[in-house]
């Protein structure tokens, strides 16, 4: 395998990571909940495509516009029901609620679906690719859903930045006390947020069962790289959690290319590098720089 | 009728009573300037009056409607507005996106981008500015505005000139005139008594959560204020 062609499905890899870590960058942006039931969520988005797509017999594309507008209903109510209650009492409290809610989801969706993998059948796009010589080959899939991340990631940014209702939720994340007093109802607000922010999870998680096979307990590994896509690219930047999502996909197929077994680790090992040279960083800013530092040694 | 009507009211900050049963009316066109001593309770006063403390009791009426219990959001839609203590612009927006978050209440007015920077000259070059990297008088201008684009029909506020070059508060007291005559009724917390008395038309005196004095701005000295300030002697209430 050449390099080119390794660097072409690692991009594409971290376009999937990217629409994945989306959402969680959204609500911890906004509401700053780390939803630990966010791969869960996007499993349930997964099996609900899977279920309409099974029984009217329709493209799971056809069953996913039905599925989104659903996500974002539940993504609402788990705000106004649960979220909102915990932000109530403190930053931990909406961890715990989280991931008690992901194990309900989890045994809920085993009950109902049992242990068998699944994925959705989108036909001959699972397989169809563009040979572009020289050894690089581009999927359909992977290419599509690299698209569908750019314009998930573009199309919310533009619309953070250029829309009424994107720069009250900008605001609200800002200082909601002082968002009230401008006349924005921050509760109406954070639960619309929610309610994006799910329905993103709702993409991403049909995206994943187009491209590889789910199980009810999916979710917790889904979770990971989100979370790993959002820290590398840095908290709170919607275009930092696409480079995160690349460098991630980046160093899973490289670390993959090495030894097959390395495809899991790599990824792990790159974000505990990323952490641990943020805090250097951070240790050595606040003693007057790295250069300093490294001068003062004698 | 009274544009605001307050009675008894009470506010708490856990076991402290901030505010105790402070009972005042204000008239449309009035610019009232509230002062007292730092802790006298006239920030919690503005901010219960705004929706974002809440009532320990007593209750407030806006317009004749009773907004005891209504949340800051939709007195803002009535037309009450706070610039509150410290400014509190959203920190990562520009000065123009500070201003248009207030549009969405959608009361339309006089005041628009185009009054505001009539207004606030100075703003104008600097609307595309980040919030955060503005001067204290550049953003407490820029908080002002913010508030009158909601088209409030009355205007909290709070610390008018703390932290303010002299400069800008000589043109911010000039533009309070301006308010008021673009329809505008003001409560004002300052702590420079002079400027305060200069363009009001009324001066409130708060000690300990009370009011302790309440005057026409013309028919009340200086040494008065600065003894219902400090609790010397009881200035009598109402004249």
């Amino acid at each position: 395998m050449n390099l080119l062609n390794l660097l072409v499905q690692g991009v594409l890899l971290g376009g999937y990571y990217a629409s994945l870590a989306c959402g969680l960058s959204l609500m911890f942006g906004v509401m700053r909940i780390i939803n630990l039931a966010h791969g869960d969520l996007a499993i349930l988005a997964a099996f609900l495509t899977f279920v309409i797509s099974d029984y009217f017999d329709v493209s799971p594309f056809l069953a996913l516009i039905a599925v989104l507008p659903i996500m974002a209903a539940v993504g609402w109510v788990l705000q106004r029901t649960i979220l909102e209650r915990s932000l109530r009492s403190g930053m931990l409290v909406p961890l715990l609620s989280t991931f008690g809610l992901s194990i309900a989801l989890q045994n809920l969706m085993f009950a109902q679906f049992g242990a068998d993998t699944r994925n959705l059948d989108v036909g001959d796009l699972s397989f169809s690719s563009f040979d572009l010589g020289g050894g690089v080959i581009i999927p359909q899939l992977g290419l599509l859903i690299f698209g569908v991340a750019l314009a998930l990631l573009g199309g919310l940014s533009m619309f953070l930045k250029h829309t009424s209702l994107g720069r009250a939720i900008r605001a609200t994340a800002q200082d909601p006390d002082t968002a009230e007093l401008v006349g924005i109802n921050a509760r109406a607000v954070y639960a619309i947020a929610a309610a994006i922010a799910v329905t993103t999870v709702a993409l991403a998680g049909a995206l994943l069962a187009m491209r590889a096979n789910f199980d009810p307990y999916s979710g917790p590994m889904q979770l990971i790289f989100a979370f790993e896509a959002v820290v590398i690219g840095g908290i709170g930047s919607l275009w930092g959690t696409l480079a995160g999502g690349i460098v991630l996909g980046l160093t899973q197929t490289c670390g993959a290319q090495i030894d097959p077994r390395w495809f899991l680790l790599s990824g792990h090992l790159v974000f505990l590098a990323i952490l641990g040279a943020r805090l250097v960083l951070e240790w050595s800013r606040a003693r007057g720089g790295l250069g300093a530092l490294l001068g003062s040694r004698r | 009728m009274s544009l605001l009507a307050i009675d008894r009211l009470d506010a708490r900050y856990g076991l402290l009573q901030a505010v105790r049963k402070v009972t005042f009316a204000m008239e449309p066109g009035e610019i009232v300037a509230l002062v007292g001593a730092n802790g006298a309770g006239k920030s919690t006063l503005l901010r219960a009056i705004a929706g974002a403390h809440p009532l320990a009791g007593g209750r407030i009426a806006f317009d004749g409607e009773d907004v005891s219990q209504t949340r800051a959001y939709t007195r803002v839609a009535r037309g009450i507005a706070l610039v509150p203590e410290g400014r509190r612009l959203f920190p990562e927006m520009t000065v123009e996106e500070n201003l248009q978050v207030a549009m969405r209440v959608g009361r339309r007015g006089y005041w628009t981008f185009e009054t505001v920077f009539q207004l606030f000259p100075f703003l104008r070059e600097r609307r595309r500015a980040i919030a955060s990297n503005l001067s204290g008088g550049e953003r407490q201008a820029a908080a002002i505005g913010r508030a009158l684009m909601t088209n409030p029909r009355l205007v909290l506020l709070d610390e008018v000139s703390l932290g303010l070059a002299p400069v800008a508060i000589e043109g911010l007291y000039r533009n309070m005139k301006a308010l008021q005559q673009g329809g505008a009724t003001l409560l004002l917390v300052e702590q420079e008594l002079t400027r305060a008395m200069s363009v009001a038309t009324r001066v409130m005196c708060m000690l300990e959560g009370r009011i302790v004095l309440d005057r026409p701005a013309g028919d009340v000295t200086r040494q008065q204020v600065i003894d219902a300030y400090f609790g010397l002697r009881r200035a009598g209430g109402h004249a």
